[in-house]
Parts: C-alpha cells; sequence; structure tokens
C-alpha cells in the first residue's frame, strides 16, 4: 500500500458535518447541556477546517486561530457551565423552553 | 470723543438694575438709574463743547459688524447739528422724567423694573440718533419699540395693557417691514447704508428709485410716529404708566420717524412725490386726529391723540421741506407735550388713579403747581405768542402756505382744534366745582420740579434755542417769506379755540352738553374715534385671525404638520409591534433566527458574487 494523502475535500465534508450537526443540536435539542455541547462541536467543526486549510497551504495561521479558538472556547465552557448552574439553581430545570425571562 | 459713553451709560445703569435692582433699596435703585441718565446727558454737553461749532459732521468707527460682498456694514456713531439736538432733547427730557417718575412710582409696584427699562429705553434711543448708517438705527429703532411694549404692558396683570403693548408692537412691525424694505432697496441700489455714501449717490439716482425708497421709509415713520393709518397703537398706548407716556409716546419715541425723515432729506428733496405725500399724510393725520381729540373724556387720551395730530405737523413740516421747522416743533412738543403728560400724571397721582375729565374739576385750588405748569404748556401748545409752540408751528404753517395754501387753512383748522381740545381738558379738570369724590393732594416735589423747569422751557424754548437757525447750515434753505398775516390769522385760530373752550367748559358748562346733544350723530362718530379700531377689527384683525386659526392652526398645523409627525410615530410603532413578535424569549428561537440571518448572509454574499 502505498501512502495515500486523505484527499482535503474529506476533511473539510468532515468539518461540515460536524458542524450541521452542531448547529442541529443547538436549534433542536431542549436539555441547555446539550446545547452547550453543540456550540463546543461548532467550534471544533471549523477547528478542523482551519487545521486542514493550515496543512494544505503549508501555513502556521490556522494553527494559530485553532489555538485562539481552544483558549476562547475554554472561557467560554467555564462561563458557560456557571450560567448553567446558576440557571439551575434558580429554576431546579434544564430545559432551555423553561429559560425565557427575556419574553418581550 | 468717546461718543459711545453717550449710550453706553444708561446700558449699564438698565444692567445693574436689572440684574440686582430687586436687592437693593429705591433710593438706589433710582440713584443709578437717574445717575446713568444724567452723566449721558453731561457727556452730551462735553461733546458739544468739545466739538465747537461743529460744521459738518463728526463720526466715530468702533467696529465692522457686517462685510458681505459690497456691503461693508460698521458700527459706526456720528454727530452733526441735528443730532446736537436730538441727544439734548432726548437725555434733558428723559433725565427730568426719569426724575418725575421718583415720585410717580413710589407707591407702585415693580420699582427697579420700570426704572431698569426706562434706562433701557435711554439706550436704544440714543443708538437711533446717534448711528450713522441706517442699519444702527435700525437696530436703535427697534429697541425703542421693544422697551415701548416692556413700558405699555409695566402693568402685566391687567388684561387691556398686555392687550395694548401687543398692539404696540404688531402696528409697530407693519412700519419696520418699509423700513426693512427702504435698507434692502438702498444696499441693491447704492451699495451701502452709511448716511454718508447714500446721501452723496442720492442725488445721481433715478426719481423712481428714490421715490420707492423715500416711500418705504415713510412707512417705517407712520408706524413709529403714529401717522394714518397705523396710529391706531398709540392712543392705547396709554395703558402704561404715565411718565413712560411722557417719554417715549410724547417727547422722544415717537419723534423717531420725523427725525428719520429729516435725516433722510436728500433723498426726499429728490422725490418730491414721495414728499407730498409725506406732507398730506402728516396733515390729514393732525387734522384727523385733533378732531378726535375734540371728544376725549379720559385726560390721557386727549392728550395721546394730540400727540397724533402734533407730530401730523411735525410730519406736515418736513414734507413742504421745511425740515428745521419740523424739527424745531419736535423740539418745542417734547417740552409742552411731556409737560401735558407729566402734570396729567400729577393729577391723577392727585387722584390716587381717576382719569376721566369728568370726574374732575375745580382742582387749580387744590394743586396750584401742577394747575401753573400744565397752564404754561397749554398756552405754548395753542400756538399763544410768544411761547414755544407759537414759534415752531408757525414755522410749520408758513412752509405749508408755500408748499400749498389749502394746506395751510387746514393746518389753521387744527391749531385751532388743538387749542380747543387742550383748554377743554384744562377747564374740565381745574375750573368748575370738583365732581369727584377722592382727596386731591399736591405732588412732591421730585415730580414737581421737572413740571416747574418743563414749563419754563415750554414758555422761553422758543427764545432759547433757535432751532431753525442752528439747522440752517444742514438743511437746504426754505424760500419762506416773513408773512404777518398768515401769523396773526393761525394765532387767531388758538386764540379762538381757547375761547371757545371758555365759553362751553368754563363759563357756561351745559352749553357743551346741549351742543353734544345737537350734533348727536358726529358726535358719537367722533366719540367712538371714528370707529377707526372697529373697522380694523372687522377688516384686518378678525380674518387674520380667523385665517390664522382655521386655514393655518386647524389645517396647516393640526393637519400636515402635526400629521405627518404622528404618522411617522405610529408607522414605527406598527412596525415594531411586528417585529417584537421575534423577542419570544425563547433562546431556541434566537438561535434558529442567528441561523437564518447567517443564511441570508451567505446567500446574499453569494448573489454579489463575495463567494469565490
Amino acid at each position: 500500500m502505498t501512502d495515500v494523502p486523505v484527499p482535503i475535500s474529506w476533511y473539510l465534508t468532515l468539518s461540515a458535518v460536524l458542524f450541521v450537526l452542531g448547529v442541529a443540536g443547538f436549534v433542536f435539542r431542549r436539555s441547555v447541556i446539550t446545547v452547550f455541547m453543540s456550540i463546543e462541536l461548532m467550534l471544533n467543526a471549523v477547528n478542523l477546517s482551519f487545521v486542514t486549510f493550515s496543512y494544505q497551504l503549508k501555513q502556521v495561521n490556522g494553527h494559530l486561530f485553532a489555538f485562539f479558538v481552544m483558549v476562547v472556547a475554554a472561557a467560554e465552557a467555564a462561563v458557560g457551565l456557571a450560567i448553567i448552574l446558576t440557571v439551575f439553581k434558580n429554576r431546579e430545570t434544564l430545559n432551555i423552553d423553561d429559560v425565557d425571562s427575556m419574553k418581550n | 470723543m468717546q461718543l459711545w459713553l453717550i449710550p453706553v451709560l444708561p446700558l449699564a445703569g438698565f444692567l445693574i438694575n436689572g440684574l440686582f435692582g430687586r436687592r437693593f433699596s429705591k433710593g438706589l435703585v433710582n440713584t443709578i438709574a437717574i445717575g446713568s441718565v444724567a452723566l449721558s446727558f453731561a457727556w452730551v454737553l462735553k461733546t458739544i463743547f468739545a466739538l465747537g461749532a461743529l460744521a459738518g459732521v463728526y463720526s466715530e468707527h468702533y467696529f465692522t459688524w457686517i462685510r458681505s460682498g459690497v456691503v461693508d456694514i460698521g458700527c459706526d456713531f456720528g454727530v452733526d447739528r441735528l443730532t446736537i439736538v436730538m441727544l439734548l432733547v432726548v437725555t434733558g427730557v428723559g433725565a427730568l422724567i426719569h426724575v418725575y417718575s421718583i415720585g410717580y412710582m413710589a407707591h407702585e409696584g415693580g420699582y427697579y423694573r420700570f426704572f431698569a427699562f426706562l434706562n433701557l429705553f435711554m439706550f436704544f434711543m440714543l443708538v437711533l440718533v446717534l448711528a450713522s448708517n441706517y442699519l444702527v438705527m435700525f437696530v436703535g429703532w427697534e429697541g425703542v419699540g421693544l422697551c415701548s411694549y416692556l413700558l405699555i404692558g409695566f402693568y402685566f396683570d391687567k388684561k387691556f395693557a398686555t392687550d395694548a403693548g401687543n398692539k404696540a408692537f404688531i402696528v409697530n412691525r407693519i412700519g419696520d417691514f418699509g423700513f426693512s424694505l427702504a435698507m434692502f432697496y438702498m444696499v441693491k441700489n447704492f451699495g451701502s447704508l452709511d448716511f454718508a455714501t447714500v446721501f452723496k449717490q442720492a442725488p445721481g439716482a433715478p426719481e423712481a428709485t428714490l421715490t420707492i425708497i423715500g416711500l418705504l421709509l415713510m412707512l417705517g415713520a407712520c408706524g413709529k410716529s403714529a401717522q394714518l393709518p397705523l396710529y391706531v397703537w398709540l392712543p392705547d398706548a396709554m395703558a402704561g404708566p404715565t411718565p413712560v407716556s411722557a417719554l417715549i409716546h410724547a417727547a422722544t419715541m415717537v419723534t423717531a420717524g420725523v427725525y428719520m425723515t429729516a435725516r433722510s432729506w436728500t433723498i426726499y428733496t429728490h422725490a418730491p412725490a414721495a414728499m407730498s405725500t409725506i406732507a398730506i399724510v402728516g396733515l390729514a393725520t393732525a387734522f384727523f386726529a385733533a378732531t378726535i381729540g375734540l371728544a376725549q373724556n379720559d385726560i390721557k387720551k386727549v392728550f395721546a391723540y394730540s400727540t397724533v395730530s402734533q407730530l401730523g405737523y411735525m410730519f406736515l413740516g418736513v414734507g413742504c421741506g421745511a425740515f428745521s421747522a419740523g424739527i424745531y416743533h419736535l423740539v418745542t412738543h417734547a417740552f409742552f407735550k411731556a409737560l401735558l403728560f407729566l402734570g396729567a400724571g400729577s393729577v391723577i397721582h392727585a387722584l390716587s388713579g381717576e382719569q376721566d375729565l369728568r370726574h374732575m374739576g375745580g382742582l387749580r385750588k387744590k394743586i396750584p403747581w401742577t394747575y401753573l405748569t400744565m397752564m404754561c404748556a397749554a398756552v405754548a401748545i395753542a400756538g399763544v405768542p410768544p411761547f414755544s409752540g407759537f414759534f415752531s408751528k408757525d414755522a410749520i404753517l408758513v412752509a405749508a402756505y408755500q408748499h400749498a395754501p389749502w394746506m395751510y387753512w387746514l393746518g389753521t383748522v387744527t391749531a385751532g382744534m388743538t387749542a380747543f381740545y387742550v383748554f377743554r381738558a384744562i377747564f374740565l379738570a381745574f375750573f368748575g366745582e370738583y365732581r369727584g369724590d377722592k382727596h386731591a393732594h399736591e405732588s412732591p416735589p421730585a415730580m414737581l420740579i421737572p413740571l416747574a423747569i418743563l414749563a419754563l422751557l415750554s414758555l422761553a424754548g422758543g427764545f432759547l434755542f433757535k432751532v431753525p437757525e442752528f439747522l440752517a447750515p444742514l438743511f437746504p434753505a426754505l424760500e419762506a417769506p416773513e408773512n404777518p398775516t398768515l401769523v396773526a390769522i393761525s394765532v387767531a385760530a388758538g386764540v379762538m379755540g381757547i375761547a371757545l373752550a371758555w365759553l362751553m367748559y368754563g363759563a357756561k358748562p351745559a352749553l357743551a352738553e346741549s351742543f353734544a346733544a345737537s350734533m348727536n350723530g358726529l358726535y358719537t362718530l367722533v366719540y367712538n374715534k371714528y370707529f377707526v379700531d372697529e373697522i380694523y377689527a372687522a377688516t384686518v384683525v378678525n380674518p387674520l385671525v380667523g385665517g390664522s386659526r382655521e386655514v393655518l392652526w386647524k389645517g396647516v398645523d393640526v393637519r400636515l404638520i402635526d400629521g405627518a409627525a404622528n404618522g411617522v410615530g405610529a408607522r414605527a410603532r406598527n412596525l415594531g409591534s411586528v417585529l417584537r413578535l421575534m423577542q419570544s424569549g425563547n433562546v431556541r428561537s434566537y438561535a434558529t433566527w442567528v441561523l437564518f440571518g447567517s443564511v441570508v448572509v451567505i446567500v446574499a454574499m453569494g448573489i454579489m458574487g463575495g463567494l469565490r
């Protein structure tokens, strides 16, 4: 077997599939935790495309962006989980449809 | 020479009294007010002595006010002989009336406010007189109008006083409109508003241009100097305190129109049509107002119509080319009419506010000083020789005869009526039996001293101030030969007026009533001032008010402007009520909107070729 590199389109397709899954989860799931994980999924899908292009173009910029996104995602996770905990404490629910005090 | 000090001193008085007067004692307020005017008067005297003979114009330039294209208007003051005469009248009579006001206003509210406005008036009047171009003059012109409005409406809790103030202000707008148009026309034709430049170019300009300018200026003068058809505000202006009537509505402000016309003599001498119009308007006003004055019962109204009539005389003089005679009459009129008003004020003060001649009578024993001084003014205005009114009135009448004999005859009849109505007021107030029920008391010295000084000036003003000789170098000479016959006739008319008044109101009081009854229709017409106010109300005021209310307010304002503003608001609210459905509070619906938005953006970019 010779080393045939995985075509670039496969990576991008995977990234797109992951992103759409993330969007779908974000829009359709009711659990706050699942929604939160969907966001992480979307971020990582984007990371995958960054790294793919970086590898393809032989440039380091994409890697840098990927690291930035990870840092932001980590910070976001910390804040997001804190918010989720507070919401649960106050409302005793994790159903996102019940958190609607912004209505009107 | 620091000419600017002359107007600025009263302005300083206004600022000090206006800003801090509320906390000052009455003594401090009138010290500041009178002191500033007295200093101003002193500075006028100093200027006169420093200038000496004053053959030409002495002018000072302070700063450039407006520069636009060819027009270059500076803040300039100038003094020539005409200005000197006006300055002396304004500051001199003004100072006396300020002193008088101490006594008259002693028991009134708003003491500091009164003196502050009076000082502000002095400032604007002096600016008007000192100006050496039409625009600076216009500043003063508008300023005195403002002060007139403020002081007529001094008793602002009385509806008739504020109405009278509004009337004066609005009627004057019509005249000021003419003045503004005249200035625009001057800029267009002469490229300047400076007296010197305009008058140098005027002789070369087409007569039609000068006639238009002259007539427009005359419209301004008719408003300010209460001539037909804009005189209606002056009788109502008597709603103000009496010193105001004396200072603004008899001695100074209302003569601004005459001054302005005399100042513009170069324009008028080259526009004979405009000049004749002035003479005719003046004569008509003199006659018309005198007839109204015959039948008024309010002592101040009598003198108000008398002022209108005498201003008509001045216009007659100016319109006949006798500019110096017009100014002469302006000066003597300032003395005797200010005195008549101040005397009337003293009577009103003595009777605690009574103004109706029918409730006076027999006052000569109760308030002898007021009686004596008013008698001096009465003989002066009646043209009895050798008192001041005789000189100036006859100078005008002789010039009128030169212009057209019928003007002389009508003027002489007017002179007779003048003597009649003034002495009618005197006889009704001071002779016969007292018909009122109030206790009369003589006025304080602060009021009597100005009366005495003005009485001396009214009696001797003709000898003391030879205004025509003084102004002779300034105006073109008028070939009016001495004509003793004409003088004798006009004096006789005055004396006959006095005699008739004595007969009807002094000797046999019943005669006046039977006379009035026998001429009932005419009497009613005159007593109601020819219903001029009613006619104006029906033809001008009511259509204007009605049109404003129905068309401009209910139509344009409510429908169009409010409709547009409210319509915009209503559309925004409708749109908002649709858009707010998006704000469901449901996190997943927000997420859907975000998704939808990004899809739209990506598709749009794709369509516009943003994606490669």
